[in-house]
């Protein structure tokens, strides 16, 4: 239709929670305009309830004073107490000035189908669609569309419910709302970030993925375990996350390159393993759709808690690629990107997503396919002898890869320390060697990143400066701020390790950082908070460490993706 | 490292290569005088000779311990990896690279108390492999901690007064696991057996586990002495579609016993026994599917295949242009 859209899912860790509970409300936000959306925003503008009840826990969410439909099938229950709730909510909210509209929804649709529980989302749609003067006729044809699968009767039973929906709306409602669409002038799809994620391993060329079930990773391996095979690849449900990390790392042994997905917990449990593809320089791609930690934590919920374990976890020095995605159209380059730098550098890529966009969706525009990102064949040609497996080039780091069926190639690649022809070595110079090129080697990838360029502001005040999936919160907030003059910029890391150059230098050019990332940090103002025992933000700490800056930063643990008001309310508070 | 052989016509050089026993071995293996190891490593050198394996072709795969440091001893590739864990290891090898010979190496720590979880799965996914429990029932790379198949009773420096427990019977463990297709047992101080266990193990095509008993000079010297010097203390299983024994082992070895290995039930009676240890083929079903065979390897997958399904996926996410002719514009 050409609007802009992003949509949150509201989802309880609990398959079925008790209905009408307050906790175990389950839904999704969605926000569109005229032009590409990049975030979940702010207050909703309008909230459709199947019960009051849900709404408890959201009201911060509405705007003061919004509209509300309500189910209203719940104002006559048989059991009094449900209706005694209800009439009290209902009298409540509207006392605290909602605009409260009463919708039969389950007696309309009770009219066109026996079990009206399954088609109240068509209807509600119906509903909005009245609302928002969308075209019906392109509703129609989604419709037909998604239950392409299905007999006629399901996409008829359903245009008939979205048809009542847009019926009712007209003879009872009077608001109307029009936001202008713009087309688009390439193609969009719609899809949020674990399937993009799903979509960029197919078109990176990779093979083969390993992991185990983990929220919210796994609807990225749903999505690839339903269409891998037919591109040659498959799905490997290992019995553990340790298990799925090394099944990823011999299948990229013997050739390719492997992914394993995994969320917080798992990525904590692969940390073995994942120094040993770094030690025996074997490419991997680990992908972590982060959520709320420590331990089990928030498996639901929204967290950017996971960058320093990323950046420091193994034991020893095992230097990584750390990669994150910042928008889900990112969640499909990524796998591209990853998998070559895995590749090249012959060692562990971790991407990092998170719950807000791996369940988010939204549009992006149709990737055009490239040759370029495909794995090449695997090279089974004979090694020349002589040649040795570790034979790192001194000024890159880079050694040549060598796989199983290679003539003249045999080697035991080995955990241990070892010198350049993979033999056990605990001699200090082979030791301080193999630490020496392996750390070359993200040197050398730092010489090959582009410095990113600034949203806003190029030099100023203040600096904003964020990682991964709050990038369209923050810049939206950064527009804001402008607007009333505020001299800030953005600038958004993809690379975290290594840091692309040029960093410090954008840094310089403004006189104060804040960082800000959906994790802890103790606020500045705490109780007994001081300048010795402050812990910061995980991206603040890279910060200060590296660029020597006394990065200040705002973090929150809400659980949900940041909003861009609350960062235009923390820009405003800062800079006063 | 191979032989060239001159032809009968005395103007071309046979591209066939001959491999020799050396071939298959690098560096000088560091266990210690009278380890096991010594004693399988020979053995499996022997039957790579016997089968000419392709060193590029062939892979041996083991974690962490004494007995995992077999593959640095292999002019193969090899993929010495972490503790526990050589199973996932070679799975994915194996997922990927259904070509190569995949060899596992592990040992009674590695494989029955770190790494159980990839063993009991590893058997399910019944991949084709060949599976070597070093199991000497003792820690040896940490220097002499119980292992779960240590004796009950032993003194180790974890187990001052004598180790608690009872040991855990990795035969019996393994014959009871889904899918288990081929389960057998060797000693290190029958040579010849351990080598034809081996070759029957490699010919079957499935997920192949020997346990193999093994002294360990260092910390258990006395663990089979009796069993070595008395031959009645050792049963060898017997069958036409087991083990065929040569006539100076069946003279030296008179405590036989005609195990059908087909027979789960008796194997399953057989692997509870320890005293005399049983030596042979307790299990073999040649029926069970293999993991990797569940993935369709006919089809023939270039970057354009690729491309035209990622294209086509693609279609489904699109939501403008709306009509679908017009949605790969």
């Amino acid at each position: 239709m050409g609007y802009g859209v992003w949509t949150v899912e509201i989802i309880p860790a609990e398959i079925q929670p008790p209905a009408r509970s307050v906790a175990g409300a389950s839904g999704n936000r969605i926000r569109f305009a005229s032009n590409p959306v990049t975030n979940g925003g702010d207050a909703a503008d309008l909230a459709v309830a199947l019960n009051e009840q849900v709404l408890l826990e959201r009201l911060g969410e509405l705007k003061p004073g919004c509209m509300i439909l309500l189910e209203d099938k719940w104002r006559t229950d048989p059991n009094p107490s449900i209706a005694a709730q209800y009439r009290k909510t209902y009298d409540e909210l509207t006392e605290s000035g909602f605009r409260l509209v009463e919708v039969p929804m389950e007696a309309e649709c009770r009219k066109l189908v026996s079990d009206p529980r399954r088609g109240k989302n068509m209807f509600v749609l119906g509903l909005l669609c009245g609302i928002y003067a969308f075209d019906l006729q392109v509703a129609r044809e989604q419709i037909a569309f998604i239950f392409a699968t299905k007999p006629q009767a399901v996409i008829d039973a359903n245009i008939n419910l979205l048809e009542a929906g847009y019926a009712w709306t007209r003879a009872n409602l009077e608001m109307r709302v029009n936001i202008p669409a713009t087309k688009p002038t390439l193609p969009q799809l719609v899809l949020n970030g674990n399937s993009a994620i799903g979509l960029g391993i197919v078109a990176s060329g990779m093979k083969a993925c390993a992991m185990y079930p983990i929220t919210p990773a796994t609807s990225a391996s749903h999505y690839l375990s339903e269409i891998f095979e037919q591109v040659g690849g498959f799905v490997h449900q290992a019995e553990d996350e340790i298990a799925a990390c090394c099944f990823a790392i011999g299948a990229s042994y013997a050739g390719g390159c492997a992914v394993t997905i995994t969320s917080g917990p798992g990525y904590s449990l692969k940390q073995e393993a994942i120094g040993l593809a770094v030690m025996a320089e074997i490419p991997l791609v680990v992908v972590n759709v982060q959520r709320g930690g420590p331990s089990t934590g928030q498996p639901t919920k929204v967290e950017q808690g996971d960058l320093l374990a990323t950046v420091f976890g193994c034991h020893g020095d095992a230097p990584k690629v750390v990669m994150a995605a910042a928008s889900i159209e990112d969640c499909f380059y990524s796998m591209i990107t990853a998998r070559k730098i895995a590749e090249t550098f012959n060692t562990v890529v971790v991407v990092l997503t998170d719950a807000s966009i791996a369940s988010a969706q939204t549009t992006i525009p149709r990737p055009q396919s490239d040759p370029a990102w495909h794995a090449p064949p695997l090279d089974q040609n004979p090694v020349a002898p002589g040649a040795l497996r570790y034979d790192w080039d001194s000024e890159t780091g880079l050694a040549r890869r060598v796989i199983p069926g290679q003539p003249g190639g045999m080697h035991c690649v080995t955990g241990l320390a070892h010198d350049r022809r993979s033999r056990v070595a605990y001699d200090p110079r082979n030791n301080e060697e193999g630490l020496r090129n392996r750390s070359r080697k993200l040197i050398t990838l730092q010489q090959t990143l582009r410095t990113p360029a600034v949203f806003g502001e190029e030099s100023g005040d203040m600096l904003i400066v964020g990682w991964g999936s709050t990038k369209g919160a923050i810049e939206e907030a950064v527009r804001r701020v402008r607007a009333e003059g505020a001299r800030v910029g953005a600038l958004h890391l993809r690379f975290i390790q290594p840091m692309p150059p040029g960093i410090g230098e954008i840094i310089r050019r403004f006189k104060r950082v804040l960082v800000v990332e959906n994790n802890w940090s103790d606020p500045v103002d705490g109780a007994g908070v001081t300048e010795d025992n402050r812990r910061f933000s995980n991206l603040a700490w890279l910060l200060r460490a590296r660029y020597l800056v006394d990065a200040d930063c705002w973090s929150e643990v809400m659980g949900q993706p940041i909003k861009p008001s609350t960062v235009v309310r923390i820009i405003r508070e800062r800079l006063s | 490292m191979s032989t060239c052989t001159l032809i009968p016509d005395w103007c071309r050089i046979s591209e066939e290569a001959t491999h020799s026993i050396e071939d298959y071995g690098r560096g000088v293996p560091r266990w210690c005088l009278g380890c096991g190891d010594h004693a399988i490593l020979a053995a499996v050198q022997r039957y790579c000779r016997d089968e000419q394996l392709p060193l590029e072709k062939t892979v041996f795969v083991s974690g962490i311990g004494c007995s995992s440091r077999f593959p640095h001893y292999m002019e193969t590739y090899g993929f010495h990896g972490i503790h526990g864990r050589p199973f996932p290891i070679a799975e994915g090898i194996k997922m990927v690279r259904p070509d190569l010979n995949v060899f596992v190496s592990t040992g009674d720590g590695d494989c029955c108390s770190i790494g159980t979880a990839h063993w009991i799965h590893a058997i399910r996914y019944n991949m084709d492999m060949t599976v070597l429990l070093h199991d000497n029932e003792i820690y040896g790379l940490t220097k002499k901690q119980a292992s779960p198949t240590s004796p009950a009773g032993l003194k180790t420096n974890t187990t001052p007064r004598g180790s608690r427990l009872n040991p855990l019977n990795p035969l019996s463990a393994t014959l009871g696991v889904a899918n288990v297709s081929f389960v057998a047992q060797a000693v290190d101080w029958i040579p010849d057996l351990l080598h034809d266990i081996i070759r029957m193990a490699s010919l079957h095509k499935g997920f192949s586990f020997i346990r193999v008993l093994q002294r360990c000079p260092a910390y258990l010297p006395t663990e089979f002495e009796a069993q070595t010097r008395n031959p009645e203390r050792v049963l060898l299983l017997k069958h036409q579609d087991g083990l065929t024994l040569p006539p100076e082992i069946a003279q030296t070895y008179r405590n036989q016993e005609e195990h059908d290995p087909g027979d789960i039930h008796r194997a399953r009676e057989i692997a509870s026994a320890s005293d005399p240890i049983p030596v042979g083929i307790l299990y073999h079903n040649p029926a069970v599917p293999c993991y990797e065979d569940s993935v369709d390897r006919d089809r023939i997958d270039t970057a354009e295949t690729t491309h035209a399904f990622l294209e086509q996926e693609m279609d489904k996410f699109t939501i403008w242009p709306t009509s679908s002719e017009a949605r790969r514009a």
